[in-house]
This record gives C-alpha cells, structure tokens and sequence, in this order.
C-alpha cells in the first residue's frame, strides 16, 4: 500500500542529505501482534518546523519516541545528524539526546521536584558549564516566555492541566535544543495561549535554528508554524506537502482535519 | 497457541491418538512459553542487577539524592519500628516468664530475650515492616514515574535514570535498614527491661548487663552482616518492580504490592541461607 497522493516528492533527497537532520526509512514498529507504523520514511531538514497529523492512535507519539530511542524499531534507519540513532553505545546516545529536545504528550513534569527544579534539571546535565546564577536567569527567561513566571517555587501538582503543559514546554526549550520534537504543544489550552505558544514555537524556531517536529490536531497552530506538513495513516505517510496544498487537497480524510476549525 | 488452531480445523475427524498428540504439543507449547517468559524476566531482573551495579560505580553519585532518601526511609519506618520493637521485647519477656521460672532460671531471661531479639527477631522483623512500607513506596513511586513518562523525560535529558533513581534508594535502603535493625533491636532490650519489670523491680544496670553477657560478637556480627542484604533486596526490589511497571494506572498498584510480596519473600530467603552459613561458620 503506497500512500494514495503524493505531492512534494521526496524523490530527490539523496542530494539533499547534507541538510537533513532526521532521516527516517523504512521504519517498522508493532506491538505484540498489532503493526503500528509500516515502512514509514520521513525526513527533517534543517531550520523547517514539520507538522505531523494523523488521528489518535496512527503512532505519532511512537514515530517521535523511535527517534530519540526510547522505543526500538523491528527494522528500518533512524539517522539523526548523520548518527545511526540504533548503533549508537550509550554515551554517544546520551550526546546526541542533549542536542534534541522532547516534549512529551503528557508533560511528564518531575511531580517531586518544583517547577524551577524540574527546569534546573535538564539545565544541569546539559548545560554544564552554567553558573547558578546564569541558570536562575535563563529559567526565569524561559518561564516568562510562557507565561509561568510566577510559578518558580510551585510543585506541579498544584499547577492545572494547561500550566503543566507549557511548563513541560518550558523545561524543554531551556536547553536551546538543535532539533526539537512537541507532542502536542497545544492541546488542552485556550485559543489565546495556543496562539502564544505557536509563536513561541516559532521565535525559538528563528532565534536558534533548531528544526522541529511537531505533532498536533490544532489546526491554528499547524497553520502559524508549518513548512511542511505530514499526514499519517496506517503507518504510513498518507500525504506530504505543504499547508497550501493540504488545505486545499480534496481528500476527505484531509478535510475532516481541516473543515471544523475555517467555519 | 494461534498457529495451532488452524491445523485442527484442516483435518476434522482425527483418530484418538492423532488428538492427543495435538493436545499434548499444545501443552508443551504453553508451558514452554511460560517458561520462556520466565527466563525472561529472569534475564531482565539479572541485568537491571547489573546495570544498577555498574552505575553504582559511576564517577557522579548523587549525593543529594541519596541524602534525601535515607531520611525518608528512616522517616517513614520508624514510629512503626519503635512501637514494634518495644513490643516484642515486652512480649518475649512475658512469655518467657513462667516457663524459666518453672526451672528456677529466671535470671537467664535477660539474655535469653536479648539473643532471640539480636539474632532473630529485631533483623526479620524490621526487614519485613521495611518491606512492606519502603519496598511498597519504591515500587508506587517508580511505577508512577514511569507511567507519567518521567524515567523516560530523564532519559532524554541525557540522565541515567537508574544511576538517579535506582542507585541512590538501593544505596539509602541498604544503609539505614541495619541502622533501623539495631534501632529496634535496643528498643526491643528496653521493652523487655521494662516487662521484666512488670512483676517486681529490676534494676536497669544489672539487666542490661545480664542482657550482654549473653550476647557474644558471633552472635551480633552475623545478624548485623545479614541485615545489609536485607535492606540490598528491599531497595532493589521496589525499585526494580517500579521500573518495569506496563502502561496505564493500574500498574503502579502492581508494582507495589508485588514489591511487598518478593522482598518478604527474598527476606525469609536471606535469613534462611544467613543462618544456615552462620550455622557452618561457627
Ligand atoms: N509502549 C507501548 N506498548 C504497547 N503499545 C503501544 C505502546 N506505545 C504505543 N502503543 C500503541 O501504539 C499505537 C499508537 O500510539 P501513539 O501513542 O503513537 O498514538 P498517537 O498517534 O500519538 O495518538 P494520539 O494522537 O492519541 O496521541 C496505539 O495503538 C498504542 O496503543
Ligand atoms: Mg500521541
């Protein structure tokens, strides 16, 4: 099964290597019986925000934690910055996952340490050469970039659910990653910090040419952010292009994505 | 299991024994996954085992950490050990009582008491209240982390979760239960002074020395030796449940109460091959 419309062709991408920064093929991934992702290829290159779409359950999640090796593929290459992430030993791995930064879908906040703690923490492995007093200025940066600032000394239970995903946010950018992977930046939030986080995407985007993934159904914010745009289906690539196209791709599948939010 | 089902419908009329040959490979094929799974899991525990062990030995420990867990397993046991070990002491002695006055050996009873609450009874059953409440907490802490997707936040921050996390509570759990033992085990020699006490006065200097005399370096060197792998087991269990805790609420409840149930287990099991070598050694 080939995916049905192909619009940007990735045909050429031998020639693009030296601008890839993830370079997926043949991916294979299933859990017990049950195949999740088949023969997916996908490449990110530098300095481009990919938005990933795909319902609930087509393994959006599962193709970003195969990416930073938290689940292992049954076959197929993952190179992230011409690593094989799969035979690398676990000092290069850990090398590598300092220069990539991992939104999880469900914020997986460190709920025993406070929120300035919980950013101290990347900060400290990462950043070694830091100051403490660089490091208090950097998190409290971070924090007033998504509108946390005055939840430094908060543990994250008494945070609501939409301050615990931008705090997540928060804990990821402080590192100033090289590619950066969001598993739903937006989901959970109001329209108008949605938005702020769409931009926020988008200046750490411009201030630190980082290259991003970034899984979403909130069409607002694949609209304010997206170069190029993936759509999954039974594991795999379903269509690829940019927003111009999909917007205006007749397949109902893309519409239905598409359609509630224009009206 | 699945591959078989096809080949029973192909051929419907088999004879009797063609069936009970299929009947018994299915057999064999079901207990040989079981076992599978088994050496599976104790492949798994193995290298947890060493992966902890070789993290051990990494050049940063966390200090802090380890710090942090040794007063929370101290703070949580020790109400319940206080009030335990003076109870046993009490109990022991109260029982005692009558059979050694029966033959005139009252003035055994310090030592007695104290030989049985040095050797036996402070060490098992301060293991197994830690067990229960420091195994439980390690196994429901991890599992919850691991549920959350926080080992996983660790890891990709470039942390070693088991050097963080497993080494730090392995390391509190095997200080602070021999600590914890002998803790109890002096509470347990004041509860006994204080039942002795109960019929007629004793005098507090000349029990507690009638209490030493009997206890001899063999006697608590072992008992002190076996409580660190007492505790080695309690933190590494709890910790290694917590880690392998499956997706979904309901696993964190798993991992704790399977946390309380193999480091009892494993306790009962030190202390048998403890006192089985001590019975050598001596
Ligand atoms: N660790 C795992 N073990 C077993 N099955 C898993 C695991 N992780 C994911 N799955 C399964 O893989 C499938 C894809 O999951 P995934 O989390 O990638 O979906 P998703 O596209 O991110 O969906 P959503 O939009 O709801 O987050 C699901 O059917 C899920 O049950
Ligand atoms: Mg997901």
């Amino acid at each position: 099964m080939k995916s049905k419309i192909k619009i940007a062709s990735p045909a050429g991408s031998a020639t693009l290597s030296p601008e890839q920064v993830i370079e997926i093929h043949n991916l294979k991934i299933g859990f017990g019986d049950v195949p999740v992702l088949r023969d997916l290829s996908v490449q990110l290159f530098e300095k481009e925000n990919l938005v990933i779409l795909g319902k609930s359950g087509s393994g959006k999640s599962v193709l970003i934690k195969c990416i930073v090796r938290l689940l292992n593929p049954d076959s197929g290459t993952i190179n992230v910055l011409g690593e094989n992430v799969n035979k690398l030993n676990d000092r290069d791995l850990a090398k590598l996952r300092m220069k990539i930064g991992f939104l999880f879908q469900s914020g997986a906040l460190y709920d025993s340490m406070t929120i300035k703690e919980n950013l101290e923490f990347p900060l400290k492995r990462i950043k070694k050469n830091l100051s403490q007093k660089e490091m208090d200025e950097k998190i409290a940066e971070t924090l007033e970039n998504v509108g946390l600032s005055d939840t430094l000394n908060k543990m994250p239970s008494e945070l609501s659910g939409g301050m615990r995903k931008r705090a997540s946010l928060a804990r990821t950018i402080v590192v100033d990653p090289m590619i950066m992977l969001y598993d739903e930046p937006t989901t959970g939030l109001d329209p108008v910090t949605s938005d702020e986080i769409s931009s926020l995407i988008n200046d750490v985007q411009k201030k630190y040419d980082t290259s991003s993934i970034i899984i979403t159904h909130d069409i607002e914010c694949a609209r304010a952010t997206a170069d190029r745009m993936i759509m999954l289906k039974d594991g795999e690539v379903y269509l690829e292009g940019s927003l111009d196209e999909f917007e205006k791709s007749p397949d109902e599948l893309i519409q239905s994505f598409f359609k509630p939010k224009k009206k | 299991m699945k591959s078989i089902g096809p080949v029973r419908k192909k051929i419907p009329k088999l004879p009797d024994v063609k069936k009970r040959a299929i009947k018994l490979s299915e057999n064999v094929i079901k207990k040989t996954q079981k076992a599978n799974r088994f050496f599976l899991a104790v492949g798994e525990i193995n290298l947890f085992f060493w992966y902890t062990v070789k993290a051990s030995f990494s050049r940063d420990f966390e200090f802090k950490e380890f710090l942090r867990q040794c007063y929370l397993v101290g703070n949580k046991t020790l109400p319940l050990i206080t009030i335990t070990g003076v109870v046993i002491g009490l109990v022991l002695t109260i029982q005692a009582r009558p059979v050694l006055a029966e033959f005139g050996a009252v003035s055994l009873l310090p030592g007695m008491v104290a030989l049985s609450i040095i050797r036996e009874m402070g060490p098992v059953v301060t293991a197994l209240i830690c067990a229960g409440k420091i195994g439980s907490g390690m196994g429901a802490e991890l599992g919850s982390m691991k549920v959350t997707e926080q080992i996983d936040a660790m890891e990709v921050s470039s942390t070693n979760p088991i050097r963080f996390l497993v080494v730090p509570r392995v390391m509190a759990a095997t200080l602070m239960i021999p600590i914890l033992v002998l803790y109890a085990d002096a509470l347990g020699i004041l509860g006994s002074w204080a039942g002795a006490n109960i019929k007629g006065e004793v005098n507090f200097v000349l029990f507690i020395s009638q209490a030493f005399s009997a206890v001899g370096f063999m006697d608590l060197f072992p008992a002190v030796i076996k409580t660190f792998f007492f505790g080695a087991a309690i933190g590494f269990i709890g910790c290694y449940k917590g880690f392998t805790a499956g997706r979904g609420t309901e696993s964190v409840g798993k991992a704790a109460n399977e946390s309380v149930v193999v480091a009892s287990l494993l306790v009962i099991l030190i202390d048998l091959v403890a006192v089985q070598i001590t019975d050598m050694l001596l």
